[in-house]
């Protein structure tokens, strides 16, 4: 039998409030809790809860070969905390079932590999933290931020001791190659890589509801069939996309939850495919070959690299200002500045910050509270202003002015009104 | 005799409802005129209720009713049309048939009889859209002020006030002095608007006389605008007293700070200042810049200050309620105005009340009175950063610069300017008088 494999990202970041200058040295407040909550109750509502409902029906009425995998964000879980114990609790049934595999990430869906291996760590080690404390599993399939990949991020996961990790099946590395078999890292045969089928996937996640696509509106009949339709000799679909997809994304009016309702049966019953989680992928395929990911890749927008978050000047002088604290946030002991450290890393705050306007620029527009890019850059540079003087004061570490050339203060002589000298 | 004169004033907005400068010179000097024993009318177009009604004379063109029946105010009307503005609204008689013929801005009709013989017009006031039509209206609405009022000269300020201006001088037959705070040049370089300027040098032309903020304006009247530089006077402006009240530092407080204040556009040169932040940051690394303001280059000094590596040193603050530009200047240890073409520049002044040392470009008009501060050339990033470090650095000089300007400042009065312009008055009235007889 093939296989099929559904990956979820649960992810929500602690949106930063309106912070002006003049917050800056006043207000250590950063994140916005109204709207926080609100949209948290919000997806709660549409998504979460429904679609935890369902999933969880699917599995009891499928006698266990129902199977879905999650990786959840720890600030997402941190919400939860806060404003969604439903939520959390719908999880925990979900997790009992046996049926669920979660899956590990950084702590503050951050973009560390990307920058610092020992933050990169720290924060994995604190979301695992997390997922064993509320579903009693220990993670061992890995998946980065945003499927974010390439052969370092992939050496790093796997001295780790990770051997399952999730990435996108970018058009641009794959070439001839289709997604549907599991990969290995370039150098480490035993470090497994499932690679995202992004036509199926965005089937759902992006195409569902669109009207003015052929097949719309889609069934999940004809779904199974697409599936059921790859080469004879591929072994395994990889369908990974946003949770909220699901009467977030898609509306319940658009029929989502009734093809989720129907497209276990479908499959179970009608095709050559059985569910599995990512670790029993793993276990049971065997790489059919090793993948060379030198450029990192991710699943973002149409270019599925690191644009939508780095590249413009906004967004790397962001992100280096936000790193170059790094070191001196490693040496306070301020529980509230290791809190906030981690949630300024969130990766959507860079997000915010793209500013390519094209076709992907309405989909960025969607997942921002902010009229533009460059609102909240500035936002997100005035919270950091006050951040780093939070660290400085805590590490006890002031910059120095160096040395200052003579010839400046020669120059500035010249520019002296009359009667005003130099001591 | 003549020691009294009655002057009608038109300006485009008076405080507390002001967006630029304008309105608070106009307000320094009515005051100054005031103390000169000058006995002002000022127009606006629109007045919102919160002006100083018990200290000023202050007429709102939407206040006014227009008469249009009489043959007289038709052939005015042509006048108006002469001048070209490019309105809708001009070539018309009565508002029945402005309505009738469907290209009126009906709604800007406040008040009409049921002859459709008079009528009072609505203003938007400040700079929106359609500024062209307000600028007509209120050239219509004057003709009537100018038939009501009682003066012996006209005083306009800058080119939104001009049509109206001389359409009262057509009326009244009185002098008609102009007062040019800016021009075409200064707000938008040389890509002109040249409907504007065509108004600026139809104003300068009428006027019989025409005073400038600075030698700087001057120049540019006799370069750009082939006017007459003997019929041009210069009476720099003026601050109006008050209290220097030094507001706390509240943020980054042990910081220094270098702040821009003013719009973001061309003019302005905010791309010098943050060029110097840059050089600056090189070896003060924990000096800070503030941009406050807005304006149309306000996304590239973002863009360029995030390329430049220092946005974590460099704030924006978007535009400033005058309780924040007071709390801006109070943690402020150096003030700099680096701009390109400023007619005057009075936020520098207002920095110095507040004790500030100032760095000011060479090329603004308010360089030609300033002495106690630092003069460069707006272009001369070098020597913007050295003597931000300088001042930075040589905390003497910084205080003595603060101290001294406060001083210098403060003696710089409205009464003084106003004297100026009240012997302008007398001179352009008697001169009128002596040609008449």
């Amino acid at each position: 039998m093939k296989k099929i494999c559904f990956y979820f990202q649960v992810h929500q970041p602690f949106r930063l409030k309106d912070y002006r200058f003049f917050d800056i040295s006043n207000d250590d407040q950063y994140f916005d809790e109204k709207i926080n909550h609100d949209i948290m109750r919000k997806v709660a509502q549409k998504c979460y809860l429904p679609m935890n409902q369902l999933l969880l029906d699917q599995i009891n009425s499928h006698n266990g070969n129902f199977k879905v995998a999650f990786s959840i964000s720890g600030v997402c879980i941190e919400q939860f905390e806060l404003y969604a114990q439903d939520v959390l609790e719908s999880f925990k049934k979900l997790a009992a079932t046996g049926c669920v595999e979660f899956i590990a990430e950084t702590y503050g869906h951050s973009l560390s590999a990307l920058k610092s291996p020992d933050e990169f760590k720290a924060q994995v080690a604190k979301q695992v933290a997390k997922v064993q404390e509320h579903f009693g599993q220990t993670p061992t399939t890995f998946r980065n931020t945003e499927l974010i990949y390439n052969n370092h991020i992939g050496s790093l996961v796997y001295d780790m001791g990770y051997r399952t990790m999730i990435t996108e099946g970018a058009d641009h590395v794959m070439g001839w190659r289709s997604p549907n078999f599991v990969y290995s890292h370039y150098q480490q045969p035993d470090m497994k890589l499932l690679l995202k089928n992004y036509k199926l996937s965005d089937d759902i996640a992006f195409r569902f509801s669109e009207q003015s696509w052929e097949s719309w509106p889609l069934q999940a009949e004809t779904f199974a069939h697409w599936v059921n339709s790859i080469p004879w000799n591929e072994e395994i679909v990889n369908l990974f996309m946003d949770y909220e997809t699901f009467g977030e994304h898609q509306w319940e009016d658009s029929g989502i939850f009734d093809f989720m309702r129907e497209l276990p049966n479908q499959i179970i019953n009608h095709s050559q495919f059985d569910f599995v989680t990512p670790s029993e992928a793993t276990e049971v395929l065997n790489p059919i070959s090793d993948i060379d990911i030198h450029n990192t890749i991710s699943w973002a927008d149409a270019e599925r690299d690191l644009t939508a978050w780095l590249g413009n000047p906004i967004q790397d002088d962001a992100f280096d200002s936000l790193y170059e604290l790094e070191e001196l946030v490693k040496k306070v002991d301020d529980p509230k500045i290791k809190e906030d450290w981690i949630k300024l890393q969130t990766s959507d705050h860079f997000y915010y910050m793209c500013t390519k306007f094209w076709s992907d620029g309405d989909v960025h527009k969607y997942f921002s509270h902010y009229d533009s890019p460059y609102d909240a850059f500035l936002n997100y540079m005035n919270v950091l202003t006050d951040f780093e003087e939070r660290v400085r004061l805590a590490a006890g570490y002031t910059l120095k002015d160096t040395e200052i050339h003579p010839g400046v203060f020669e120059n500035f002589k010249k520019f002296l009104p009359e009667g005003v000298e130099l001591s | 005799m003549g020691n009294q004169p009655k002057v009608l004033m038109f300006g485009w907005e008076f405080p507390p409802e002001i967006s630029g400068g304008l309105g608070t010179a106009c307000y320094g000097l009515v005051s100054g005129l005031i103390e000169n024993n000058v006995d002002v009318t000022f127009v606006v177009p629109k007045l919102y209720g919160t002006e100083e009604t018990d200290k000023f004379r202050l007429v709102g063109a939407n206040d006014v009713e227009v008469t249009f029946s009489t043959p007289e105010f038709q052939k005015n009307l042509e006048k108006v049309k002469y001048m070209q503005i490019h309105s809708h609204m001009m070539p018309y008689v009565s508002p029945k048939e402005f309505m009738e013929r469907g290209e009126f801005d009906i709604d800007s009709i406040t008040q009409i009889d049921s002859n459709f013989s008079t009528a009072k017009f609505d203003f938007g006031g400040k700079y929106g859209k359609d500024l062209l039509g307000e600028v007509s209206k209120y050239a219509v609405v004057a003709m009537q002020i100018a038939k009501d009022q009682e003066f012996d000269v006209i005083h306009a300020h800058d080119w939104l006030t001009f049509p109206a201006a001389i359409m009262a001088k057509e009326i009244s037959g009185k002098p008609l002095v102009v007062h040019v705070h800016a021009t075409e040049f200064d707000r938008s370089g040389e890509s002109v608007n040249q409907e504007v300027y065509d108004l600026e040098r139809r104003g300068c032309e009428a006027a019989d006389r025409i005073i400038c903020v600075s030698r700087l304006t001057r120049r540019i009247l006799i370069n750009r605008y082939g006017i007459d530089g003997g019929k041009i006077s210069v009476v720099h402006n003026a601050v109006v007293p008050k209290p220097a009240k030094i507001y706390p530092k509240r943020n980054l407080v042990d910081k220094k700070i270098v702040t821009f204040l003013g719009r973001i556009t061309f003019q302005k040169g905010p791309d010098y200042f943050v060029e110097a932040a840059k050089r600056v940051l090189e070896t003060m690394p924990d000096t800070h810049f503030v941009m406050a303001g807005n304006g149309d280059m306000f996304l590239k000094c973002v863009e360029r200050a995030a390329e430049l590596r220092i946005s974590n040193r460099f704030h924006f603050t978007g535009f400033l309620n005058y309780f924040e530009t007071n709390n801006l200047f109070g943690m402020t240890d150096v003030y700099v105005m680096p701009s390109v073409s400023e007619p005057f520049g009075i936020t520098p002044l207002e920095a110095m009340r507040t004790g500030v040392p100032v760095i000011i470009s060479k090329q603004s008009g308010v360089a030609e009175v300033l002495r106690n501060s630092i003069k460069v050339d707006f272009w001369d990033v070098n020597a913007l950063s050295d003597t931000i470090i300088g001042l930075l650095k040589h905390k003497e000089v910084s205080k003595q610069l603060a101290a001294d300007g406060t001083h210098e400042v403060n003696e710089m009065k409205w009464e003084y300017a106003a004297l100026k312009v009240r012997e302008i008055y007398n001179k352009t009235i008697n001169r009128r008088r002596s040609v008449r007889i």
